[in-house]
């Protein structure tokens, strides 16, 4: 038996959205190591090595990272239930009955607000089981949480 | 929860009811304590200032300090009408804390050895509201009423948050489920009318004998220990100028080393179950937990500071069955609920949770049984995760082994013992019992309508979760766990941890067993079934 994948993409913006939070992290390694290569002389081959190495590292994470998250982070809801797929590396799939749903919220951070893009965050009653959508487009992320919050209350149960 | 002021403003109605007079001789005494910091202070300044005429600052504050607690308990006052629990308080700042009755999820009622001396019991009402932090905090604390005052306001609040009528209406909002999770309406065990409690677990005090395989012992002598060595510290004696300690000294200088380590150990080990005993008699002794017919369990116990617990068993979702190494090796277990509405912070002392202290396996699973309404859950033979799972547990293992093995081999070549190598390589059997352990241990089933999940070598655990209390899954799976076909699989719920994870299973096991459990919430989300490709491995047990 096994599951299939949700039915829908997050926002391609969100590529490079990843990239741009990415980087960051990485100059500041690099900064770093170019101060060290400039502090002095000696053993400058094993530095600039080490320096090699990381640009190494860097350019294939900012490459490969973000497009993979695209192709893993996926979302869908049905009338019964809310599903999603995240991660790249490690990977983690949540599925949540409507019926379960306390609360809907979206959230942008400042950098996710210049690329247009918006977090929904689906949560139960337990407190380890939110669901998070990263990515998703503004108006998409609007339209799920309108939609979320008209099945949710069409469903009658309770929440525990 | 919610806090409302001055609602029953100016009338004092007979129904508030004040806390118990004999706090007055409590209150004062344990507020003087918690004042002695700045007592001291205001002695100290009332010395210091002038020629000391101000000499009554000190007494003053003594005086002041007991003037307010006397007025808290003047301004303290309860009441419990049909629909909640009142709590009022403070002189200038008026303040009514008042909790919904049908919301009282938990009543304790804690007796500590002063308390008892005055047959006094402190009242915790718990509502569970763990997210509720707007109303500051979650229930309220009545301290303290007389014993048997006490002991009938529990009663009667667990009475009424379980009469038919408020039932009717928890299980119609939102938040509350309705019937008992194990779908068993007690038939047959119909109680008489005059003893409702039918007894399901009592202290034998034969299980006192299990006290030293907890690390209960371990811990409290590390504590003292440490406490002691800081109280050394902190008034500046070095401990070598102490008389038995110096005589120690002494002693040891004149032994041999391996005597000396002998005494040690021998001396360590006797505290320890010297400590472990006792803490283990402290607080369980006494211990009894009954059923009561309408639908609650009750535990009291404590030898000292005594307490009553009581668990709603339409809020209980399951048991965890804790075999941690030691007392497994003498067949022994640990039992506690699974249950919502109660904070799990507790639980690592026994909180509320505790459902049987350290106890004969047998005891143990017998009262699992009884309490799920159904041996099944815990006495079903798990399925097994299979070799990649075996493997991962054995490489999981052993990688911290290889790093110990490689940085010995370069210790040695660099010059030290080769008794270090000896040491690493030694570890290797032991690592490989550990996993095979881990994986014997290691499985699931679906069982008398609930997920069973166990795991775990040195604290191994067996989990049994209703599956109406499961409200979804989380399917993980890290990259080494894709490229061995493996998931874990966590079943989330609004009881106890919060999160209960069948490791490391494969994949399709683990779709099957989440679509099993919970019928209808996967199917939307299946691969339509391929003809040819079930049956090759998965050995799947008939829930």
């Amino acid at each position: 038996m096994q599951l299939r994948e949700p039915a829908n993409h997050v926002s391609s913006r969100a590529i490079v959205f990843w990239t741009v939070r990415a980087l960051p992290g990485w100059l500041i390694a690099l900064g770093a190591q170019l101060l060290w290569l400039m502090a002095s002389r000696d053993s400058e081959g094993l530095r600039v090595a080490a320096l090699a190495v990381t640009v190494l590292f860097a350019s294939a994470h900012l490459v490969v990272m973000p497009r993979w998250r695209y192709r893993v982070h996926r979302w869908e809801v049905t009338d019964t239930a809310v599903f999603t797929q995240s991660g790249w590396l490690s990977q983690e799939r949540r599925i949540a009955p409507i019926s379960r749903v306390q609360t809907v919220d979206t959230d942008r951070g400042p950098l996710e607000q210049l690329f247009r893009l918006a977090n929904v965050t689906v949560t139960t009653a337990s407190a380890a089981g939110p669901l998070r959508i990263h990515g998703l487009d503004r108006a998409t992320a609007d339209g799920l949480v309108a939609k979320l919050t008209e099945v949710t209350s069409r469903s009658d149960g309770d929440a525990t | 929860m919610t806090v409302s002021d001055s609602q029953h403003g100016g009338q004092v109605d007979e129904n508030w009811r004040r806390l118990s007079t004999r706090m007055l001789l409590v209150h004062p005494v344990r507020e003087l304590v918690r004042y002695i910091p700045a007592l001291v202070g205001l002695v100290v300044a009332g010395r210091s200032v002038g020629d000391g005429e101000m000499w009554w600052w000190g007494p003053l504050g003594v005086v002041v300090v007991i003037a307010l607690s006397v007025l808290r308990w003047a301004t303290t006052r309860y009441r419990i009408t049909p629909e909640q629990v009142q709590l009022r308080t403070g002189l200038l700042q008026r303040k009514t804390i008042a909790t919904p009755a049908d919301r009282v999820r938990s009543v304790d009622v804690t007796a500590s050895p002063l308390h008892r001396l005055l047959g006094l019991a402190k009242v915790d009402i718990g509502t569970g509201s763990q997210r509720g932090a707007s109303g500051g905090g979650s229930g309220l604390t009545l301290d303290s009423l007389p014993a048997a005052e006490a002991a009938a306001l529990r009663a009667e609040l667990l009475h009424r948050a379980r009469s038919p009528s408020v039932d009717e209406r928890a299980g119609s909002s939102p938040s509350e489920p309705g019937a008992l999770p194990f779908g068993a309406v007690p038939v047959g065990d119909a109680p008489m009318a005059q003893d409702p409690d039918i007894e399901l677990a009592r202290l034998d005090p034969r299980w006192v004998r299990f006290a030293p395989f907890t690390m209960s012992g371990v811990l409290a002598a590390a504590a003292i220990f440490g406490l002691g060595w800081n109280l050394l510290d902190q008034m500046n004696v070095t401990p070598s100028d102490v008389g038995p300690v110096r005589g120690f000294v002494d002693h040891i200088e004149q032994t041999a080393i391996w005597l000396v380590i002998l005494q040690v150990m021998v001396a360590l080990g006797a505290a320890v179950i010297a400590l472990s005993i006792g803490g283990y008699v402290l607080s369980y002794w006494g211990f009894r937990l009954t059923r009561h017919a309408q639908g609650s369990l009750h535990i009291t116990r404590g030898l000292l500071t005594t307490r009553a617990t009581s668990i709603e068993e339409r809020r209980l979702r399951g048991v965890e069955l804790d075999e941690p190494l030691l007392l497994r090796a003498v067949h022994a277990a640990r039992l506690s609920g699974i249950t919502t509405g109660l904070e799990s912070k507790g639980r690592a002392d026994g909180g509320s949770s505790l459902l049987l202290p350290p106890a004969p396996l047998a005891v143990a699973r017998a009262l699992a049984a009884q309490i799920l309404r159904d041996p099944a859950p815990v006495d079903v033979s798990l399925t097994a995760h299979g070799p990649a799972a075996r493997r991962r547990r054995l490489l999981r293992v052993l990688l911290p082994v290889f790093v110990l093995v490689v940085a010995a081999g370069a210790a040695i070549w660099s010059g030290g013992s080769l008794w270090l190598g000896l040491g690493a390589v030694l570890t290797i059997p032991v690592a490989v019992l550990l996993a095979a352990d881990r994986y014997r241990s290691l499985g699931h089933a679906l069982s008398g309508g609930a997920l069973v999940t166990q795991q775990g070598s040195l604290g191994r655990r067996r989990d049994v979760l209703a599956c109406e209390g499961i409200i979804g899954w989380n399917l993980r799976q890290t990259f080494f766990q894709r490229r061995a076909g493996l998931a874990t699989l966590t079943a989330t719920t609004a009881a106890g941890r919060q999160r209960y994870a069948v490791t490391d299973l494969p994949l399709p096991m683990a779709v099957s067993l989440g679509d099993r459990a919970l019928p209808g919430l996967l199917g939307d989300f299946l691969e339509p079934e391929v003809p040819e490709a079930p049956g090759v491995s998965s050995p799947i047990a008939s829930g």
